[in-house]
């Protein structure tokens, strides 16, 4: 049996398509025969040291997958395969691992940490395997260094795996010391102290006490600028990783240190490999997220009460900081621009730089001004992208009084670049900045816009020149015009300063999108973006391009669908395209909807689109299918109980929407159209009901589906209540008793964190948009009355809900409209329930006296239709 | 404890314009959902419906408060479906929404405790919709006056009216041609919130509170093309009538209106609103055509031409109540204004209101040869023998047919309208009446008053 179990993982590994396969069965075979046998063999197999490394780490690796799955319904089914395992095949696995620690072979010992760190996370929430983190630290002075490493890699595993309430404090302390030691520069083993290093980054949550112990912490900060200092590069990031954690983790603690640590990183920065040189940089990046969200937070003022004080380190270090990141900017990569993955010391500066710019706003611009205008017009391209990028990195945080005066300068310079620099990069780094002009400085909400009548015209053409530029240059183009647009988003009916321009926008955009080479550098994408922000900005004026925008769309879709591609990167590429093309023709219904006129023009062609994008669905593309079901809600929004002829077909599309638990995303969308189609197609809607009801009943139930779906569908309800009136009534039998289970959970599982209570929330408001929607849908028929046995549950939860005191002010609202809704469709026979409620009482009051004139609406609705309620 | 990944976001928008359209999408659908529910909300009510009696538990139920429930035309009142229609029906469907009172023939009791007074502004009565980023008003007949934006709620597509608010706002106003002011009389559903159901006292202090804050009273400007304005609204005793009578107010009068402060907003005639007009307060006294001209001279000259023909001697026609005996009688021209009537399949002569009152009836032949239909609305002129009343009741009417009526009308006359004219040339209600009707019943509290102080 040892012997097959070995050549199995071997063959597991081949080359051979065939053998894999073949082993990769038997594997399965032999753990579903017998799962304690299997899961032994295989710990066995990873400790026998006669075994060869390649099976010996597939068999970790099977194991590790065997205790954990990402898929949080999968991870639970195994966490509790494991706790019902016999004990005694527990306890030998256990003891195979722990001896694989001190194999001479690396991989053995660094899978079989993995593995341990598993199983503690499957143990230890569950109060066994207590004696683990004794056990390994029991003998770890006595210990060869290959073992001493892959105890402490362990124990970093452990501290990543589980949440650090399980580890008592006496553990954490010993973690603490093995781990600080092992960093230790008397430690002369390299493999120890990074493996120390690496620990400590992931104990570092577990540390609270210790960093609250001036001495403790003084050691341990001590320790790990030391580490900073090593001759080995790879013990140098790790510790520089371990600042950055700390620095976000403890950085009410950093005052004493911030002068050390700024003379390291700085000297890192400057001189260090970059690998190093990054995470150092990454130490102020993470200080300026830490300011910039303190800074937010209290607005500024610093008063007695807020949490965490601001020490404003960024504008202490600003002097010294600012010429230090300026520098990196100098040190581009060659093509940097076009390439992916690219991740360098000057876009890490330049970035830093942006964040110093947001944190200190105005002070910045002085420091970083000369070294624009020293570089900007020298030969070396270097100087110049240094200065545009330096410049355009600071436009985001500084007042638009200090920026626009100097902004108004450099855009007529960024123009004339962006013509004539010979050099690619430099002209991508100064389209960006321009499209940061715009961003920023450029709208609305500002007095004054770097966009004026008298320069439009030329930053247009210039802009629309660019785009037939290099992909990566016109992708920044576009970028340009998008918050150029953007801009002009909210200007209202009158005319906008893009209608002499806007057919010729809409035809260079077009053009890019067809381009040979759109595809590289986001160009695709871009362009497409940049059409929809177009088409949303269009007036009354613009809208009958739009119009004749429209069938282009259409025809490019249809080629798409046309069109045969075998390689799987080549289908890729076609459903991007799919799903930006229904995302575009989405965003043009929308508009030309909004209007009458234009909404009956583009509804002649509603046959075609709707063909199209059935035929999207096709594909098996979750975006794509997001995109064209969306296109689809906003079809049938705009051609309300019309759409009806489109449903026999779309029928199926929808259910299979419904059902797809995977791509979550693409489920609740299709939740969000089942309203769409309600609110269409009114009682029309009613023959699809039976199907739909079902699904979406499945949906809830289901533990598989994202929890994020679920509020929704309780709306959901709602909207169908509302659109089929009294036919509801064969559902409510299923409907209410699921509604009334989430209703009593969503009341108790508050108190958690700020995601869990904002959930609740969504869920909240999701189940009392459900029960309007029930209520006002019952309204008018004879069968108000089948309402009646659940009046005093609702009235209840509106009363719980109440006195528990956290509703958000959405659910708020819609809890007071729900109390409306109940009496406003059973009158009277509910009269003295409601009187009896706490709600109709105190919760009213409140409402009828709140500052927020929605809520305060709601609430004096629900006052009318109680007192009539209550009067007859 | 693979490094971790510190890099960031290099040349690139924070948020992807796929996660806005996914934004915009569920901004729209949570907007449509609120809209639908709001406007499920502001359908009646089905707790008082008659044919619903399980829910009616209450066993002494008032009978005449439920008989006055299902009086009250359907309320079902959806602006974006009525918006669809077209032409003549839509001018029919607006012009069923509006509150239509009754001409005051006599002194309502318990004036100065259960009424309101106001002067009423001379200009159009009209409608105003505000919803979906624009403002239409539309006048009683239906026909649009104006499009326009204002600053009422989702009245304009600007900024802060935030466009995806699609939740409208009904108003009564008139529109006052000289200072170009739309004067709100009441208000019908603020922000998709229906008003129809509650008190006129309520209602009034709603509109109040509510249309100043919208900012709609401000002068025009871009994103709000015409005033607003409040009307003053007294209590009818001695110095709120005084006043609405007499007091100094922006615009031209055009007549006091009388509002029961218990009334709800119930379209069509009703004499919970009552109009009076004297030549002091109104130049229109004697009525006045759609365009507010006062018929002239010629256009009756040019009628009593018309009817001058063969066929007059069956063109009059008397009342007689529960007859459908004929008689005709000579018409006499210049002597009186016309009166409106609608046609109805068996020749009957109605009033517009609910029930209606018939005034007359036409012979079934002369129906066929003056190619009329059921639903005309016709035109007559009052006749020598003018009205007749017995016991307070209308008992004859000397009508004389005129022709067609314009086509811009949408409803008969009222009876009350009818009568309110006759007495007007006849045996007018005067400002003195009011006063002493007043006075009387002020004179009776106090002495309750005075009997209780001394006890």
């Amino acid at each position: 049996m040892a012997m097959e179990v070995t050549q199995i993982l071997l063959n597991a590994q081949a080359v051979d398509g065939a053998v894999r396969k073949h082993a990769e069965e038997n594997l399965k075979q032999f753990q579903e025969q017998n799962l304690s046998s299997f899961l032994l063999s295989l710990a066995g197999e990873l400790a026998n040291e006669e075994k060869p490394a390649e099976s010996r780490k597939l068999a970790g690796l099977i194991l590790k997958n065997a205790l954990d799955a990402k898929e949080q319904n999968r991870k639970y089914e195994l966490v509790q395969r494991w706790l019902a395992l016999d004990g005694s095949v527990k306890v030998q696995i256990k003891t195979f691992l722990l001896k694989t620690l001190s194999s001479p072979g690396i991989d053995a010992r660094s899978t079989a940490s993995q593995v341990i760190a598993k199983v503690a996370g499957v143990e230890l929430p569950q109060k066994q395997w207590h004696e683990l983190i004794g056990t390994l630290l029991s003998n770890i002075h006595q210990l060869p260094a290959h073992s001493k490493q892959a105890t402490l890699e362990t124990l970093g595993y452990i501290c990543e795996e589980v949440s650090p309430d399980v580890v008592d404090q006496d553990h954490v302390n010993k973690i603490l010391t093995a781990v600080v030691q092992g960093m230790n520069s008397s430690e002369t083993n390299n493999e120890v102290r990074l493996a120390a290093t690496r620990a400590l980054y992931n104990a570092l949550g577990f540390t609270q006490v210790n960093f609250s112990n001036d001495m403790e912490r003084d050691y341990i900060m001590r320790v790990v600028c030391e580490a900073t200092l090593s001759p080995e590069v790879k013990i140098r990031q790790a510790a520089f990783e371990c600042l950055v954690a700390i620095s976000s983790t403890y950085y009410e603690k950093l005052a004493p240190y911030i002068k050390d640590i700024f003379d390291i990183t700085a000297k890192a920065v400057k001189e260090d490999e970059e690998p190093v040189a990054l995470q150092a940089m990454e130490f102020w990046s993470s200080i300026c997220d830490e300011e910039i969200d303190i800074l937010e937070e209290y607005g500024g003022d610093f008063s007695a009460d807020s949490e965490i004080p601001c020490f404003y380190f960024i504008k202490q270090a600003l002097p010294v900081l600012v010429p230090m990141l300026l520098e990196t900017l100098l040190k581009q990569g060659e093509d940097q621009d076009q390439d992916e993955g690219a991740w360098n010391i000057a876009m890490a500066g330049g970035t830093c730089l942006g964040l110093v710019a947001r944190t200190v706003g105005d002070d910045i611009i002085q420091l970083v001004m000369p070294f624009v205008e020293f570089n900007i017009t020298k030969h070396d391209w270097r100087q110049r992208e240094a200065a545009t990028y330096a410049f355009g990195s600071i436009l985001e945080g500084p007042s638009p009084e200090k920026l626009v005066p100097l902004v108004k300068v450099a855009l007529q310079f960024m123009l004339a670049a962006l013509m004539k620099d010979p050099n690619n990069h430099v002209k991508d780094t100064t389209a960006w900045t321009i499209g940061r002009m715009f961003e920023f400085l450029h709208g609305s909400t500002l007095d004054t816009s770097v966009i004026t009548p008298s320069n439009c015209q030329e930053i247009i053409t210039v802009l629309l020149h660019s785009m037939k530029d290099v992909p990566n240059v016109a992708e920044k183009a576009c970028g340009a015009l998008y918050f150029l647009a953007q801009g002009y988003a909210d200007m209202g009916p009158s005319a906008s300063p893009l209608t002499p321009y806007f057919q010729d926008i809409l035809k260079t955009l077009y053009d890019v999108t067809r381009r040979e080479d759109a595809g590289e550098s986001r160009l695709l994408t871009a362009a497409y973006e940049t059409l929809n922000e177009v088409v949303r900005c269009s007036t009354d004026e613009t809208a009958p391009m739009v119009i004749q925008l429209l069938p282009l769309i259409l025809r490019e879709l249809h080629l798409s669908l046309e069109s045969q591609k075998f390689s799987s990167d080549e289908r890729d590429k076609q459903n991007e395209l799919q799903g930006l093309l229904c995302g575009c023709l989405q965003v043009i219904i929308q508009k030309l909807g909004s209007s009458e006129a234009t909404k009956q023009v583009f509804l002649q062609l509603a046959d075609q689109m709707m063909s199209l994008f059935l035929r999207v669905f096709g594909s098996k593309s979750a975006t794509a299918h997001e995109e064209a079901m969306l296109a689809i809600g906003a079809l049938a929004y705009a051609a309300g109980s019309s759409f009806e002829k489109y449903m026999p077909e779309f029928y199926r599309y929808l259910e299979m929407g419904l059902q797809n638990f995977e791509d979550y995303q693409v489920c609740a969308i299709t939740v969000g159209v089942v309203g769409d189609l309600c609110r269409a197609l009114e009682d029309k809607v009613s023959p699809y009901c039976d199907g739909i009801m079902t699904h979406l009943l499945k949906d809830l139930s289901s533990n598989q589906l994202h929890r994020s779906v679920k509020p929704p569908i309780f709306s959901c309800f709602g909207d169908i209540a509302l659109a089929i009136g009294e036919i509801f009534e064969k559902y409510l039998v299923y409907v209410m008793p699921m509604i009334q289970t989430a209703a009593e959970l969503s009341v108790h599982t508050s108190g958690g964190d700020d995601d869990m209570s904002e959930y609740t929330n969504s869920l909240r408001n999701g189940i009392l948009e459900g029960y309007s929607g029930i209520f006002q849908g019952f309204k008018g028929s004879s069968k108000t009355q089948l309402l009646m046995p659940y009046a005093h549950r609702i009235l209840q939860f509106l009363d719980n809900l109440y006195m528990e005191k956290d509703m958000d002010d959405q659910a708020m609202k819609t809890a007071i409209g729900v109390l409306g809704d109940l009496a406003d469709t059973l009158g009277s026979g509910a009269a003295t329930l409601i009187q009896n409620s706490v709600s109709s009482k105190e919760f009213l009051s409140e409402c009828l006296s709140s500052d927020d004139s929605m809520l305060k609406e709601s609430a004096e609705w629900a006052n009318m239709t109680i007192s009539r309620a209550i009067s007859f | 404890m693979a490094p971790s990944d510190h890099r960031r976001p290099y040349k690139r928008p924070a948020i992807s314009d796929q996660q806005r359209r996914r934004d915009h999408s569920l901004l729209r659908q949570a907007q449509n959902r609120l809209d639908a529910q709001q406007r499920a909300r502001c359908l009646a009510s089905s707790i008082l419906s008659l044919e619903n009696p399980e829910t009616d538990s209450v066993p002494d139920l008032d009978s005449t408060t439920g008989q006055e429930q299902s009086e009250v035309p359907p309320k079902e009142f959806d602006v974006r479906q009525a918006s669809k229609l077209r032409g003549v029906e839509a001018r029919r469907w607006f012009a069923r929404q509006l509150m239509l009172p009754e001409w005051m023939i006599d002194v309502p009791d318990r004036l100065s405790r259960d009424w309101y007074v106001f002067a009423r502004p001379a200009g159009k009565r009209c409608f105003v919709v505000s919803s979906n980023g624009a403002t239409v008003s539309r006048l009683r007949n239906g026909s649009i006056l104006h499009r326009f934006p204002s600053a009422l709620p989702s009245g304009s597509r600007s900024r802060d009216a935030s466009g995806t608010s699609q939740s409208y706002s009904i108003m009564d106003c008139i529109f006052h041609e000289p200072d170009q002011t739309y004067y709100v009389i009441d208000i019908l559903c603020w922000r998709g919130y229906s008003l129809y159901d509650c008190s006129a006292e309520f209602r009034f202090f709603w509109l109040n509170s509510k249309l100043a804050e919208s900012g709609a009273c401000g002068p025009p400007s871009q994103y709000h093309r015409y005033r607003f304005s409040l009307i003053p609204v007294y209590n009818c005793d001695h110095n709120g009538l005084s006043a609405a009578y007499m007091g100094a107010v922006p615009y031209v009068k055009d007549g006091l209106l009388f509002y029961n402060k218990e009334a709800k907003y119930q379209t069509g005639n009703t004499p919970l609103a009552l109009v009076w007009k004297d030549e002091n307060c109104s130049q229109y006294v004697i009525d006045t055509d759609n365009q507010g001209n006062i018929p002239i001279q010629q256009q009756e000259h040019k009628i009593s031409i018309d009817c001058l023909s063969k066929e007059r001697d069956k063109m009059r026609s008397i009342y007689l109540p529960n007859s459908d005996i004929l008689s005709l009688y000579i018409w006499n021209a210049n002597r009186m204004k016309w009166v409106v009537l609608e046609l109805q399949d068996d020749g009957k002569l109605n009033t517009s209101d609910d029930p209606p009152v018939a005034f007359g009836c036409l012979d079934s032949d002369f129906v066929h040869k003056s190619g009329l239909h059921s639903g005309n609305l016709l035109r007559f002129s009052i006749g020598d023998n003018g009205l007749s009343f017995m016991e307070e009741r209308l008992d004859k009417a000397d009508l004389c047919y005129i022709g067609k009526s314009n086509r811009a009308r949408a409803f008969a006359d009222s009876y009350s309208k009818i009568v309110f004219q006759h007495m007007v040339r006849h045996s007018p209600l005067k400002m003195d009446d009011f006063l002493s009707s007043i006075t009387s019943s002020d004179d009776q509290e106090n002495q309750l008053n005075d009997i209780e102080m001394t006890g």
